[in-house]
């Protein structure tokens, strides 16, 4: 009778080839938004999730300067010394590394590539707290620190416009009017929503003031760079930095803050409610194309009912017992709701790895949400492909052939 | 349940008493069928007549075990059928019966041979058996070559044909058959007539047959008239 069930369902589907088309591409469009939007939304989520972890969690920035990045004002405020930073380290218990930044715009020459490139100055703590990794070479240390050696480190994008395919590490570079050695290159970063991380050229701090740029004041620091230690209240850490750095600027209490506190950690809370916010809509979205989805298998199913309760009347009248229809609807329903369910996942999944390399996340498989819409998909499918077929299996067969 | 046709030595092939028949239900009931008794033995070729509404297709119905009775008591071969469920109705349908509609009743989209090998599957023959026999039904209906051809790439006869070979094919013991002419032109009538009366006599199988066409009703050996839903005459041919 099992057997019987299964012949006349796959006799049924070849006879109605449209009708399974259609049954089965409801389920694979059903199946398909889901799993498309899922995938990629969790690929965009962890996408932000990596940035943010790239940017380190609790990174500290001191700027000169009333406002931040285009709304500074940091005309006629002075900015920081040497001193300063080495101050911060030295007092403060919460600060992890700290390291004194002084930047400056030059032009870069290598053989016949040049352009203009943000140059950095600092110390070897610099490395650590930015969390940048070596793709080749080494970091800066303290003896070309103490040494003011014309040494350099370059990310990924100032070796890219330099060097093209060359290996940069060994040579020498042109920085305005000093030739400096290529001793490391650094492990690309990528876009973190804050400009291009990888487009900087490091060298030591005092290479920087007697190589690079005329010495006019010990007030040549334009950003500290700070790194937390873990489990240290931020807040309190910002307010102790503030404290003494009003002090060593001389703030009179009854003057604004000349200077800026940049924290990482907030920045992303921020990012992570807005991710938290996009799984969430994604699940809405995700919710919808289930009910959409199933009302369009549902459609399918039903459009088919009067033509499939005549058949059900015909078979009823030369023999077939209610039991047996119902187990060929079933048999019916199951096959191709499952072909629809599978065509949709495999080929999704296909197109999504696709759709990641080219809108740039990464591709996520979630087994969870694959099976859901599967199941979802197939249960309607299932479920509205068996039920006119129970109700009509009851009636008497004649009842079921008078149906319109 | 018998499942192969035993019959009691003395028992009718078909024995109903004050069978009735209503529809609807509440204020609006209509009784169709108002107290039928009728006795049918093997082999017997019966003719139904009678006017329009008068309830000869609510009777086959009711004898093809397609339709449940509001009253009466209705002995197939001495089984009491009412007292069966579904399931023992489809089996009696399925290896004593054979229906003919006026309205074929064909599955669409379906070629004839898989038409008439249909009640096989349930039967359980093998498909090579279901072939061999579908093909050698529909050949003796004079249909060897429109195997392959679907419903709607056959005449009204040829269909008609078709459904004649998937009633016989079960080699069923009785062949209920309601107005199995009435859309047919007269040509194709004389060939369908001349098919009925070869089974009941060649094959032995029992025919109860609606017809409103006296010519038709002359093949068959007796002749019973309803009206109003009553049995109004039963003639046997002398
Ligand atoms: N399903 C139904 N619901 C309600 N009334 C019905 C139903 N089937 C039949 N009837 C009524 O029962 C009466 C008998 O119907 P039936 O089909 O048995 O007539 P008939 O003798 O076969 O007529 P005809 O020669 O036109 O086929 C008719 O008046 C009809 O209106
Ligand atoms: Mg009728």
């Amino acid at each position: 009778m099992y057997w019987n069930a299964f012949a006349i369902a796959l006799q049924e589907i070849a006879r109605n080839r449209t009708r399974a088309f259609l049954t089965v591409l409801g389920i694979f469009i059903a199946v398909a938004a889901i799993v498309t939007m899922v995938t990629l939304g969790e690929g965009a989520t962890l996408a932000v999730k990596a940035q943010i972890a790239s940017l380190g969690s609790n990174l500290l920035t001191l700027r000169p300067g009333a406002g931040f990045g285009n709304r500074a004002s940091s005309a006629g405020v002075p900015s920081f010394t040497e001193e300063d930073a080495a101050t911060l380290g030295e007092q403060v218990s919460g600060i992890a590394l700290v390291a004194p930044v002084g930047t400056v715009s030059l032009g870069t020459i290598h053989q016949h590539n040049a352009r203009v490139s943000t140059v950095v100055g600092t110390t070897p703590d610099y490395f650590g707290i930015n969390r940048w990794k070596l793709a080749e070479g080494r970091f800066l240390n303290a003896a070309d620190q103490r040494d003011g050696g014309a040494v350099c480190v370059i990310g990924e994008t100032v070796r890219r416009e330099l060097f093209g395919d060359a290996d940069p590490v060994g040579s020498r570079i042109r920085i305005g009017r000093a030739s400096c050695e290529v001793v490391g290159l650094l492990a690309a970063k990528g876009q973190a929503g804050m400009g291009d991380q990888d487009d900087t050229l490091i060298l030591p701090l005092s290479a920087l003031q007697r190589r690079l740029v005329g010495r006019t004041s010990r007030h040549d620091i334009n950003q500290i760079s700070i790194s937390a230690r873990d489990g240290t209240d931020s807040l309190a850490l910002i307010a102790e930095i503030t404290r003494i750095l009003r002090v060593r600027r001389h703030l009179r209490p009854d003057q604004d803050n000349d200077f800026n506190l940049f924290d990482t950690r907030q920045i992303a809370e921020t990012l992570g409610a807005t991710t938290q916010l996009m799984t969430l809509l994604l699940g809405a979205v995700a919710g919808v194309s289930l009910v959409v989805g199933g009302i369009g298998i549902m459609n399918i199913m039903l459009v088919s009912v009067a033509e499939r309760t005549r058949e059900i009347g015909i078979r009823l009248a030369i023999g077939a017992t209610a039991r047996e229809v119902l187990l060929q609807f079933l048999v019916e329903a199951v096959t191709l709701s499952c072909i629809g369910g599978l065509i949709g996942i495999f080929l999704t999944l296909g197109l999504c790895v696709g759709l990641a390399r080219v809108i740039q996340v990464p591709f996520h498989f979630n087994a969870g949400i694959n099976l859901l819409a599967f199941l979802f998909s197939a249960g309607v499918g299932v479920a509205f492909g068996f039920a006119p077929a129970r109700r009509a299996a009851r009636l008497n067969p004649i009842d079921a052939l008078r149906h319109e | 349940m018998k499942a192969s046709p035993t019959p009691a030595a003395t028992a009718p092939l078909i024995e109903v008493h004050g069978l009735a028949k209503e529809y609807g239900s509440g204020g609006s009931v209509f009784r169709a069928l108002r107290g039928v008794d009728l006795v049918v033995g093997r082999g017997e070729f019966v003719a139904i007549m009678g006017p329009s509404g008068s309830g000869k297709s609510t009777l086959m119905n009711l004898l093809g075990c397609l339709d449940t009775p509001t009253a009466g008591t209705y002995r197939y071969e001495g089984i009491a059928v009412e007292g069966l469920d579904n399931d023992q109705r489809s089996m009696l349908r399925r290896h004593a019966l054979g229906f003919v509609f006026q309205g074929f009743n064909l599955l669409g989209r379906t070629s004839s041979l898989d038409n008439v090998a249909l009640p096989l599957i349930y039967r359980g023959f093998s498909r090579g058996e279901r072939r061999s026999r579908a093909a050698a039904a529909l050949e003796s209906v004079g249909l060897a070559d429109k195997l392959a051809s679907l419903p709607g790439e056959l005449s009204g006869g040829q269909q008609q044909r078709v459904a004649i070979a998937r009633a016989i094919v079960t080699e069923p013991v009785t062949l209920f058959a309601d107005e199995p002419t009435g859309n047919l032109d007269s040509a194709s009538t004389a060939g369908i007539m001349e098919l009925i009366v070869h089974l009941n006599r060649n094959r032995g199988i029992t025919v109860l047959m609606v017809t409103h066409d006296e010519q038709v009703a002359a093949s068959a050996g007796r002749r019973v008239t309803i009206r109003d839903g009553l049995i109004e005459s039963d003639h046997r041919r002398p």
